[in-house]
């Protein structure tokens, strides 16, 4: 299939029913203009508006972004996040099914299949998914958390037939995290992230950092009587973890750049400076918080800073338990300058997150202050 | 993951604490049938933190027992100790306690009958005697939850040779029944009298009964009371019932009743309900049944010498036999031997059941075949003798 927009940028404004016959209008018009911007367009384009909630456009999106690259991971993937967060769940199972098909290396897929089949109660259908996750990446923070979930479920499943009990209303309903991004592609053409099209203005990491230091070849599963390596800023967690999630995350997340000493030196104060920042968030000490971030910090949506460290003030000091922890940083050095590519997990009395996040970070003296922050 | 090993060590530690000394030896050859080889499979995976081939045995255990709920439990556990460290057996946060004990209890006497397996060189104290057509007994043993079939070994003299051992559910009160509806479970010896197939009984009695015949002539002359207690199978909803949880009866799960149904008698087959069993040397054994068998003997031989002396002299100060006391019995067989010239008695095809539990007597049952001058009968008859004055005493006879 041809291209569908010469840019998605001139349909958004357009109703959403409109865009489908105009789509196919378009086709025929526009099957000189440079493709490959279609692509990049489309593509984020959805992303947003599934952050924003936008979800019948943002399917709409990456559908038509997918009938000119059927074969596509990174849209095929976003589809089915897209689906799971429509509610059309056997959709979304048949989508990343499909995904674990053409691509058994990703383990997203897996984790969002495990999402979906825990959502029917179908635990060993998600505990499969997720054990098949964490076999091609055995380091897999996400699925490591959701499987310790599903066991907990399964156990508890196997707890109410052992001492005829019902605690399927008693227990909680922990929610799974789905992830929302496909980044663990393998080097594959056609499989590279496409987040390298990104509108210019944005810092973007490059594809190849991205690539190379996720496919590295999956570590094999440390042996089960390892101590758990304590993870840096895990704040008050409750427990130690289980010896299978006992994996060498420390090795993978030590970024792959070059090895120059300097280039190194800085990286490990803005390791250093995100783990402070982490664990202050959770320690809810608002005050060390704010000081991570640089005084000319770009405020979402261009609210005042006042506003919004008022907002975050707010936000963090809600009671109950937080966690807050980095993993698997990734810097891309430039200057004084660096972006910062890491994943978040949050877990608070009512919500668990485990997100992309991207900052960008200056030097300021001796310290490393964030200057944007953004999901993704 | 270390937590889980220490919890579930306890059970393996308690098994192997209370290993009775006589019995620490060589196990004798017997199936491995039931699901204790596997549990203490797991259990050994467990203590050696294998924990994912102790999953992978238990999951092989649900297969082949769906409704195991021990099983499920351990499973259970071995699930959540992957998600966080357990610190119990049984780490369900939401567990009834009473419950939870049960499983465990069932766990414990589970692993112990596994070490615990009968030793050749030992036999249950009460099998001093078959009758030649008693092909097999059953022996309980209520403190270790366990049932044990014997066979009458006649190409050894008839020794009693060990079989199978089974699991079993006894009263939720406890043993010695004394009255109608107290749940427990009586101490003696009984026979299977009837078969009830699963047709004619509910559920909970699972694939089939077998009355026992309870109160005996023992036990009404004690004045016990209560009746219907048998031995039966499991409902369909569990594969096994904890060690304490019946009414009175003796209760096994339904693929051990089958089993075992195939070995019992209708009328014939003793079931022998101890609280705990003594075990006897074979060569203690022996000198207990050549004691017992001639102590019948002379009893024989001095009723056919029509010495009335001799022949009461082997009966009770406290001999009952139904209203009649002592008095009136030796009256009655002074009486008779007046008239007798000759007697021959032959006693045929007999059995010598010791009664378990701390009323010392033994259960003789033969075929007795009387001739006389005047009179001749045939009958089965049966005795109770007692330890009197350091010799053995007839307390009771009738027919049976």
């Amino acid at each position: 299939m041809p291209p569908a927009f010469p840019t998605a940028r001139a349909v958004r404004p357009l109703p959403s029913r409109l865009s489908r016959p105009l789509s196919a209008l378009l086709v025929g018009l526009c099957l000189s203009v440079a493709a490959p911007f279609a692509f990049a367009d489309d593509l984020p384009d959805a992303q947003r508006m599934l952050r924003q909630g936008q979800f019948p456009q943002a399917l709409e999106k990456v559908d038509s972004y997918l009938s000119s690259k059927p074969k596509d991971a990174q849209g095929r993937f976003l589809r089915g996040v897209i689906l799971t967060e429509m509610g059309r769940s056997a959709d979304a199972i048949a989508t990343f099914t499909r995904l674990t098909e053409d691509y058994p290396e990703l383990p997203e897929p897996y984790n969002n299949l495990a999402v979906l089949y825990a959502q029917q109660k179908q635990y060993d259908k998600a505990r499969t998914a997720l054990e098949m996750a964490i076999r091609t990446h055995p380091s897999y923070a996400v699925a490591h958390e959701n499987l310790g979930d599903i066991y907990a479920k399964l156990a508890s499943q196997a707890y109410d037939k052992a001492l005829q009990i019902d605690s399927s209303n008693t227990t909680a309903q922990s929610k799974l995290s789905l992830i929302r991004e496909l980044i663990s592609t393998s080097g594959k053409p056609g499989v590279k992230p496409t987040a390298t099209a990104r509108p210019a203005a944005e810092p973007v990491r490059v594809a190849a950092t991205d690539t190379t230091t996720r496919t590295a070849p999956p570590a094999p599963v440390a042996p089960l009587p390892a101590p758990a390596p304590a993870k840096p800023a895990v704040i008050e967690k409750p427990a130690v973890k289980a010896p299978e999630k006992t994996v060498e995350k420390a090795a993978e997340s030590r970024p792959a750049t070059p090895a120059r000493s300097d280039a190194n030196t800085a990286e490990n104060d803005i390791n250093r400076a995100l783990q402070g920042w982490a664990a202050a968030w959770a320690r809810k000490d608002v005050k060390a918080y704010l000081g991570y971030y640089a005084s000319d910090f770009q405020t979402p949506n261009g609210v005042s800073r006042k506003e919004w460290e008022a907002e975050r003030a707010q936000r963090i000091d809600k009671p109950g338990k937080l966690q807050v922890s980095v993993e698997d940083v990734r810097v891309t050095l430039n200057g004084d300058k660096a972006t910062v590519r890491f994943r978040q997990f949050y877990r608070s009395a009512s919500l668990k997150s485990s997100a992309m996040k991207t900052v960008v970070l200056v030097r300021s003296g001796a310290k490393w202050l964030i200057q944007q922050e953004r999901i993704g | 993951m270390r937590q889980i090993l220490l919890a579930l060590a306890l059970i393996g530690a308690g098994a192997l604490s209370l290993l009775p000394v006589a019995q620490a030896a060589t196990p004798s050859s017997a199936s491995d049938a039931g699901p204790e080889a596997q549990l203490t499979r797991i259990l050994a995976d467990i203590e050696a933190n294998r924990l994912d081939d102790a999953a992978k045995k238990t999951d092989a255990l649900l297969s082949q027992y769906p409704n195991f709920r021990l099983a499920h439990l351990i499973k259970g556990d071995l699930l959540l100790a992957r998600s966080k460290p357990i610190q119990t057996f049984g780490a369900a946060s939401n567990a009834p306690k009473d419950r939870l004990d049960d499983l465990r209890d069932e766990a414990i006497v589970r692993l112990k009958a596994y070490r615990d397996k009968p030793q050749t060189r030992y036999v249950p104290r009460y099998l001093l005697q078959m009758q030649a057509d008693q092909k097999f007994a059953i022996v309980v043993d209520t403190a270790k939850s366990r049932l044990y079939l014997y066979q009458n070994d006649i190409a050894n003299g008839g020794r009693p040779r060990f079989v199978a051992d089974y699991y079993i559910t006894h009263g939720k009160l406890g043993t010695e029944k004394t009255r109608e509806g107290d749940k427990k479970t009586p101490i003696g010896v009984y026979h299977v009298t009837s078969s009830l197939p699963a047709q004619r009984i509910g559920d909970l009695y699972g694939i089939g009964a077998y009355p026992l015949d309870y109160p005996n002539e023992w036990d009404r002359r004690q004045g016990r009371s209560g009746h219907g207690i048998w031995l039966h199978g499991t409902p369909s909803n569990t594969y096994s019932r904890p060690p304490k949880a019946s009414d009175g009866c003796v209760v096994l799960t339904n693929a051990d009743l089958t089993a075992l149904s195939k070995n019992l008698q209708i009328g014939l087959t003793p079931v022998i309900i101890s609280n705990s069993i003594e075990w006897l040397s074979l060569d203690d054994w022996q000198a207990e049944r050549t004691a017992l068998t001639r102590a019948i003997e002379e009893w024989r031989t001095d009723w056919e010498s029509r010495d009335i002396n001799r022949y009461l002299s082997h009966y009770s100060k406290r001999f009952q036999a139904g209203s009649q006391s002592l008095e009136q019995f030796a009256q009655q067989k002074r009486q008779v031997n007046a008239g007798k010239e000759w007697i021959k008695v032959r006693l045929l095809n007999p059995s010598i059941f010791r009664n378990p539990g701390k009323e010392e007597f033994v259960v003789v049952t033969f075929d007795q075949d009387y001739r006389s001058n005047n009179l001749s009968n045939e009958m089965r008859k049966r005795q109770y003798w007692i330890r009197e004055d350091g010799a053995w005493k007839i307390i009771y006879e009738g027919s049976a």
